[in-house]
């Protein structure tokens, strides 16, 4: 097979805002830092992580739609592009389309039928979009209020594919829903990614993470800890490589559900060398100097001690 | 100014509003009536560098009338929009939390208020008070409280229904507790901004209704009172009568409108991080 | 028993009606989960147990007598979003002694540190203001507390820490503990007694047709 670039490749992303700290002093807050990513076709890529590591603020950077006080620095290519404001400005809807996490996002006084059509869409697109997610013709002509919150889910998802988007990028498609509707979602992006769409799952939920995509990414402290094959979370701790995603798996309530103590660093108190290294039992000097990303049994790690 | 930042720069332009118009209102106060008594050996000058805006048909100086006039317009706009803000603060605290008949009835007033012209409430009012100082007052302040009271109403109740007031309310803090602590301080700065933004329409208000004969007596130097008063001899060519007198009422308008925009930039939190 | 709720009736809009007839007892030292999918009306169910709604019909008892609809309430709930829990506007050591004053061995007990009572809520990640959301509650006073999703934003590590503070406290203070929650793998774990939200409405047989 001819090797392929990828969809979207980011090195050394880092994201901060330019914030009021006591009444007209403004400091840079590092939110995301040295993050490294890469999509390729046909393959799911999950981003788990905690509240607070950078998860959505990394969708918004990819589709360029960062508050106005943001600023990005780093390497970020789409199929080898330098990705550029015009470029994301082009893409963005297009090319690139975003799940978004909850109905609020629709306009509550159009018909969804309408809203799914969109600008670029056509009526043909959006029915074929419809049957394929099983949604009656009548639901065209609901308003995002009618719809249940199964029904609300794939009309947003059929937003996304109507456009022929080439990267899909999903934030939280999942909580609150019945186990057997996440599923459903799941299984519908498991299908588009068999199509040859790159799909970012931006999620919590590791179980459902390691059950659909081909990869996860494992956000910490707003960078990527590890990126392991999905496999390796079935395995057990002893498959993962990065300290924090085995005491991940260890915590979770079928596992063990054992603590570590400690919390994630907030932006702006950002440690310099390893970001996890307070709360690590495997902590040595080294760990405070610069730690690369490296390759290792397939998967990605940034920790010097991991093997 | 690159390096100054918006809140600075907000903060800044804040001050210097607040400079302009507390400096008309002071020098209003001070203002020796003798400047601007008549003066029969200088009627009817145009715009000089002893007499900036002109004289009137008594030799009265404009300048110190327009200024005097807008001086007693922001303190009375002060006034009548303070009552009124304070009005539509308890109307709404009151409708929110106590609900039932209150609201109903609360409500109801303020659709009352409000299906009446401002202007035409307000000559009611002030007529049936005796005119004057008095009437005017008592009319800004009681018609325009209700748009505020709408705002701080629906306010109150989604802050009514957060989590924290609920639970508030099972930690067995009673109602008077809960509305000072956790309502009042959240309302207060819609109040301030509803406050602010008051102030030109009471000051305007105050100008029309005198200017109508409803207010203010012909003696007082009123803004009202110079606009009606030239109209009668704009046909003679005094142009500066209507033209100066009537720029600053605009201009201290705007003011008051920019000040209360700029404050409520800083207070809400989709542009505070600007 | 500790909390007896019989022949609740709840609806949020006229003629849709959100339980209907339901029917739930709880004993003293239990830690019962109430597990269901989103938006079946357990959380609703919830709020009315902890005296937040008041049911349309039906009663509650607690210990064999009503809810008091003031003072404190010896039953507390803890929920979903800590940060919408507490006043954005007040510094936490303000909220933390709303209901009662903490002492300081409680807080250090439950990992709570002492710099983070000068801050705001905004300053503070949501596993750290869910402890202080349940440190708050845990007034003598309290004798059950209902967990309505508790951990659900939280990220994992983060809910085994939170769960582990909150187990000790129900075991040390004695408490019943209802935890509200659609994730069956946690409802297994951490109770005594599982209780699906289904079998709630169906068992009761005003509601088999």
């Amino acid at each position: 097979m001819e090797h392929k670039e990828p969809i979207l490749d980011i090195k050394n992303l880092s994201v901060s805002f330019r914030m009021y700290e006591k009444g007209l002093e403004q400091k840079d807050l590092k939110v995301i830092s040295n993050l490294n990513i890469h999509v390729d076709e046909g393959e799911i890529l999950a981003i788990v992580g905690s509240s607070g590591s950078g998860k959505s603020l990394l969708a918004s950077t990819v589709l360029g739609i960062l508050p106005k006080n943001a600023s990005v620095t780093g390497d970020m290519r789409y199929y080898g592009q330098p990705m550029t404001i015009e470029l994301q400005q082009r893409l963005r809807g297009r090319e690139i389309a975003l799940v978004p996490q909850s109905v609020e996002y629709l306009d509550p006084l159009m018909k969804t039928g309408k809203q799914v059509v969109g600008v670029r869409g056509t009526k043909e697109k959006q029915r074929l979009a419809f049957k394929r997610y099983g949604l009656q013709r009548e639901v065209e002509e609901l308003y995002p209020f009618q719809l249940s919150g199964g029904m609300a889910r794939r009309v947003l998802v059929s937003t996304a594919v109507i456009g022929d988007a080439k990267l899909i990028v999903a934030d939280e498609p999942t909580p609150g829903m019945s186990k057997a509707m996440a599923e459903e979602a799941m299984s519908n992006f498991r299908t588009l990614a068999d199509e040859g769409k790159g799909i970012i799952l931006i999620t919590h939920d590791i179980d459902l993470a390691f059950e659909y995509a081909d990869r996860i990414a494992i956000f910490y402290a707003g960078t990527t800890v590890e990126t392991a094959l999905a496999e390796d979370f079935g395995r057990g701790p002893e498959a993962l490589r990065h300290p924090y995603s085995k005491a991940l798996w260890e915590a979770l309530p079928q596992n063990g559900f054992k603590p570590i103590p400690g919390t994630q660093p907030y932006a702006g108190s950002i440690p310099g060398g390893c970001l996890f290294a307070p709360r690590c039992l495997y902590k040595t000097e080294e760990c405070l100097g610069e730690i690369p990303m490296r390759t290792l049994r397939g998967g990605e790690v940034c920790c010097i001690h991991a093997d | 100014m690159r390096n100054v930042n918006r809140r600075t720069k907000t903060l800044l332009l804040i001050g210097m509003i607040c400079v302009i118009l507390l400096g008309i209102a002071a020098s209003g106060l001070v203002m020796n009536p003798e400047s601007y008594a008549p003066d029969y050996a200088a009627k009817k000058l145009p715009p000089s560098a002893a007499h900036w805006f002109g004289t009137d048909y008594l030799g009265r100086d404009m300048f110190c009338r327009t200024i005097k006039g807008l001086s007693t317009s922001i303190l009375l706009g002060t006034l009548a929009a303070g009552v009124s803000a304070v009005i539509a603060l308890v109307f709404g605290i009151l409708s929110a939390t106590v609900g039932g008949v209150i609201d109903k009835m609360i409500s109801y007033l303020v659709d009352l208020f409000m299906g009446i012209p401002h202007l035409v409430l307000l000559m009611l009012i002030s007529f049936a008070l005796g005119k004057g100082l008095k009437g005017v007052i008592i009319g800004i302040a009681l018609t325009h409280w209700p748009n505020l009271t709408r705002v701080i109403r629906a306010e109150v109740l989604q802050i009514k229904n957060m989590q924290y007031v609920k639970a508030a309310e099972r930690f067995g803090r009673t109602k008077v507790q809960i509305a000072c602590e956790h309502i009042i301080p959240h309302v207060i700065p819609q109040f301030i901004v509803g406050l602010i933004l008051l102030f030109p329409h009471a000051i305007l208000h105050e100008a029309g209704v005198t200017f109508l004969g409803f207010g203010l007596g012909v003696d007082t130097p009123a803004i009202g009172i110079i606009l009606s008063e030239a109209l009668k001899h704009i046909s003679t060519g005094m142009w500066w009568l209507v033209f100066f007198p009537g720029m600053l009422l605009v201009m201290v308008v705007m003011l008051f409108d920019k000040l209360g925009d700029d404050i409520k930039l800083l207070i809400d939190p989709m542009s505070a991080q600007e | 028993m500790l909390i007896e709720a019989k022949d609740i009736c709840f609806s949020y809009r006229k003629n849709r009606s959100i339980l209907e007839h339901v029917d739930f007892t709880m004993d003293a030292g239990e830690r019962v989960a109430l597990v269901g999918p989103s938006g079946c009306g357990k959380s609703t169910l919830a709020q009315i147990l902890a005296g937040y709604l008041k049911p349309e019909s039906g009663t509650i008892l607690f210990e064999g007598k009503p809810l008091p609809r003031k003072g404190y309430c010896p039953v507390q709930l803890i929920y979903q979003h800590p940060e919408k829990a507490v006043n954005p506007r007040w510094k936490l050591s303000r909220t933390l002694t709303e209901g009662w004053e903490p002492q300081e061995e409680l807080l250090k007990w439950m990992g709570i540190e002492k710099e983070w009572l000068s801050r705001y809520p905004a300053e503070l990640s949501g596993g750290e203001l869910q402890r202080f959301c349940i440190a708050r509650a845990m007034s003598p006073k309290t004798r059950c507390v209902i967990a309505d999703e508790m951990t659900a934003m939280l990220d994992v590590i983060t809910q085994a820490q939170i769960w582990d503070v909150m187990l000790k406290m129900a075991e040390r203070r004695k408490l019943g503990l209802l935890v509200v929650t659609h994730r069956m793998e946690l409802a297994e774990r951490i109770c005594t007694r599982v209780v699906r939200f289904e079998e709630l409405v169906e068992e009761n047989p005003a509601n088999v047709l």
